[in-house]
């Protein structure tokens, strides 16, 4: 493997695992600011006690998801030092605004949270809670406008051999990021939100602590449906504006080699052959392209091979047309993990709206806790649709996959990292899974951290010593 | 001040803010193994940085997206020319951001005992190598007419850069102790004082040679005589007021005074540094400067509002989060690590 591809799977790698705990840290603490406002509210004291479990989760998860964060900022500079130098003056302003408006935002009051319940009144330690939320969801807004760029690049001129930004507002308005952070933050509400009714399912089914788990499933099943929903709408919004102005990304994901028929059958399967550019076997379900895409009965969708003829008369010879494969399974697993979603969620809420909670419905509640998993797998088949569908592009119609990579890195440098970062990310993965289980076990009533022997009672030197220096 | 200075200047007191708080948490993981005889001392010390460490982390993840934004010939030269150095940093603040987190929640002796690691090794190593970049950039690196730093082996690990580094980690110590000093009660505190008091000495040899050996293998005194000269010997009145403050128990000032000596170190380096970024051993005219480095008039001035906008509510609510918490921490209180 050369430098690009390393750097390329490195990048892939790092990104998708980041992308598993930042989707749990923006939902987690929406939901534990919603439970903390119905303790503010309702004066119950079961809502504390559940802001403070979920929490435990919340906070597991966030400190990997900063760490991992870190990574995620230097990666440009490290490896992709020539896209760094090409597009930093447009696209290093999100990040530093990202930085210093939301990092801060979260990484102080997530502080102030944990260790505030005594020392804060009631209402300031909410409204920490919920800075930490609108914190996450900033830094969703800020960091898919630079990726929002790099799929339609706005707001700038090519000046002195490198992209400078022209309007900074351009980038907040571009087309791609109104719908790409809907679509992206509803999903992850959705991430935090199964989580929380699949392990709540899990304790019911075991008929561990009902009444907390019940109202816990009641909450994040209404957070469930709504993100589920609004993930659907807001993803075929985005597949329609990506069919106008990221044509190739959109034939790709339908595997669509000639422009189709009008109007356009949607393919369900098919056995893709890139090398001789056609499909073999295919399942297609009439109309339903031109539905998706037009809100019409008619209307044909352009096809890889005529925008290919296209994009050389614009950008010069090349190979224009991503991986088809990947890009078109991606999009399908996406597809079928959010109606999954909506379907769960859907008779979620049907079990909870008919107060069914208390003896559910044992297969339901186990495909609940199954269910955990959907959202982790459409995320990341969405993430991997978005960025392979652009390839060869690192920046659309601007800058190649590899033009953009650092020269001055060597193949065994990158190898290096490679290995470390993901061997830790793999750890970390499995540590974070073995935590929630073992605090999912514990429960709500218990001290998330382990009873410590008191060794002051012990030692009774150790006694003297504490009494004569003690507080 | 033209914009191309004013973002030197932020970025240099984005790095200095680094070096001055999560300094003093660094510290505090060195210390860890030093002061703590049993796991509830060790909570305990843990719990003093608990609220701070992520929001101080963040000064690097602000500084770093500064550069990239205002300075990406900067960001880009210097991150890939450092990639295995970085590489090892990140792998160290993965591992302790994580382990102040997880230490608690696991299970077993041996559980702990790996998160204990993780916090030493992951406060020991990012100290280290950064003073480490920092005094090559100094002193130079090889960077071509494209900006590609080519450095090699010896480039950025020789003895001046490794005595750097020490030099650096022992002032996170030194400050780290202070701050125990000045967060605990009863023994911790204590024997974080008179450890202070006996590290103090070593720094300041440390240091003395460091600023000698800065004086032999780089331009920065030629360059800026007057201004280092003058914090040279401000450093020496803090090494002074610290060893009197310890000396009287006032753990306030002495922490100010560790506090102070982090800050001219930084300062020094970007003073000297000023108006380059980045030196060349190859040619000075390869030099990266802050003009041409430097993103276009625009950008600087869309992100100079957006900074004057922001910093201040991000320094109240940073500072306010001290206030909350200034209560030292004993073994009494309910320890959330």
């Amino acid at each position: 493997m050369d430098i690009v591809d390393l750097g390329r799977l490195q990048f892939a790698i790092t990104t998708i695992f980041h992308f598993v705990f930042v989707p749990i840290s923006i939902g987690l603490s929406l939901l534990v600011a919603i439970m903390e406002t119905m303790y503010v509210v309702k004066k119950n004291d079961l809502y504390k006690k559940m802001a403070k479990f979920w929490g435990t989760f919340l906070l597991i998860n966030f400190a990997v998801g900063i760490v991992t964060g870190i990574m995620q900022e230097f990666q440009f500079g490290m490896n992709w030092s020539d896209f760094s130098r090409f597009v930093g003056d447009v696209f290093g302003t999100p990040l530093a605004i990202e930085a210093l408006l939301a990092f801060f935002l979260e990484s102080t009051f997530i502080g102030l949270w944990v260790f505030g319940w005594d020392r804060l009144s009631k209402g300031v330690h909410l409204a920490c809670i919920w800075l930490v939320s609108i914190g996450t969801i900033l830094s969703a807004l800020w960091i898919l406008a630079a990726n929002s760029f790099m799929q339609q690049p706005v707001g700038f001129a090519i000046n002195n051999g490198r992209a400078e930004m022209v309007d900074f507002f351009a980038l907040l308005t571009n087309g791609q990021l109104l719908y790409e952070f809907p679509h992206t933050i509803f999903a992850a509400f959705a991430t935090g939100a199964f989580l929380v009714a699949g392990i709540s399912a899990w304790k019911l089914l075991k008929k561990q602590d009902v009444t907390f788990f019940v109202q816990s499933f009641k909450i994040s099943i209404v957070v469930a449906l709504i993100s589920s929903l609004a993930i659907a709408q807001f993803g075929h919004g985005q597949a329609q504006y990506l069919v106008a102005t990221q044509p190739m990304k959109m034939a790709a994901s339908e595997g669509l080699w000639e422009t189709s028929s009008d109007p356009a059958p949607w393919t369900v399967f098919a056995t893709i052959d890139p090398e001789k550019q056609e499909n073999g076997f295919e399942i297609k379900i009439p109309y339903l392209l031109s539905v998706l895409t037009y809100n019409s009965l008619s209307g044909s969708v352009p096809g890889m091979l005529e925008l290919q003829a296209e994009y050389e008369k614009t950008y010069g010879p090349g190979n224009y047309i991503p991986p088809v494969r990947t890009t078109f399974w991606s999009f399908r697993i996406m597809v079928a993990g959010g109606s999954a979603m909506i379907l769960l969620a859907l008779y979620g809420a049907y079990l909870t709206f008919r107060k069914k909670l208390e003896q559910p419905n044992k297969r339901f509640m186990q495909l609940m806790v199954a269910g955990i998993s959907l959202p982790f797998i459409a995320n990341s088949a969405g993430w991997i649709m978005t960025e392979v569908g652009r390839q060869p592009w690192t920046v659309f119609g601007l800058l190649r996959v590899e033009d953009s990579v650092s020269p001055s890195i060597s193949t065994g440098a990158v190898w290096f990292s490679l290995i470390a970062f993901t061997t830790i990310y793999l750890i970390l993965l499995c540590l974070l899974a073995y935590l929630f289980a073992r605090v999912a076990k514990k429960g709500p009533d218990m001290d998330s951290h382990e009873e410590v022997e008191d060794l002051q009672l012990k030692d009774p030197f150790d006694r003297v010593r504490s009494e004569r220096y003690g507080a | 001040m033209e914009l191309n200075e004013l973002w030197f200047l932020l970025i240099a007191v984005l790095f200095t803010g680094f070096f001055f708080l999560e300094g003093f948490d660094f510290g505090v993981g060195m210390a860890t193994r030093l002061l703590s005889r049993n796991d509830l001392q060790t909570r305990v010390l843990i719990n003093t940085i608990g609220p701070f460490w992520d929001a101080n982390e963040v000064w690097l993840i602000t500084a770093a997206g500064a550069m990239f934004a205002a300075f990406p010939e900067w960001y880009s030269t210097m991150f890939s020319g450092y990639y295995l150095v970085l590489t090892l940093i990140l792998l160290a603040l993965i591992g302790r951001g994580v382990a102040f987190e997880f230490r608690g929640k696991g299970k077993g002796e041996a559980w702990k005992k790996t998160w204990d690691a993780a916090i030493l090794i992951g406060s020991f190593v990012p100290p280290m190598l950064f003073g480490m970049i920092f005094a090559s950039m100094v002193k130079g690196v090889p960077i071509d007419q494209n900006m590609e730093m080519t450095a090699g082996f010896s480039d950025i690990v020789n003895g001046y850069s490794l005595w750097a580094g020490v030099t650096v980690t022992g002032l996170c110590l030194l400050h780290g102790l202070n701050f125990i000093s000045l967060r605990t009660v009863g023994e911790l505190r204590e024997k974080s004082r008179v450890l202070a008091a006996k590290l103090l000495p070593m720094q300041a040899v440390l240091m003395a040679v460091l600023v000698g050996w800065t004086f032999m293998v780089t331009d920065l005194f030629e360059r800026q005589g007057v201004l280092l000269t003058a914090a040279v010997l401000l450093g020496i009145v803090a090494f002074v007021l610290a060893r009197h403050y310890l000396r009287q128990g006032r753990e306030g000032w002495a922490f100010g005074m560790t506090g102070t000596m982090i800050l001219l170190t930084f300062v020094s380096m970007f003073i000297g540094l000023f108006p380059r970024v980045m030196v060349s051993t190859i040619d000075s005219a390869f030099d990266l400067t802050l003009y041409n480095a430097a993103s276009s008039p625009y950008t600087l001035k869309a992100m100079t509002i957006v900074a004057a906008v922001l910093l201040p509510f991000v320094l109240a609510y940073q500072a306010w989060s001290y206030f909350v918490f200034h209560k030292r921490v004993t073994e009494k209180d309910h320890l959330e690590y």
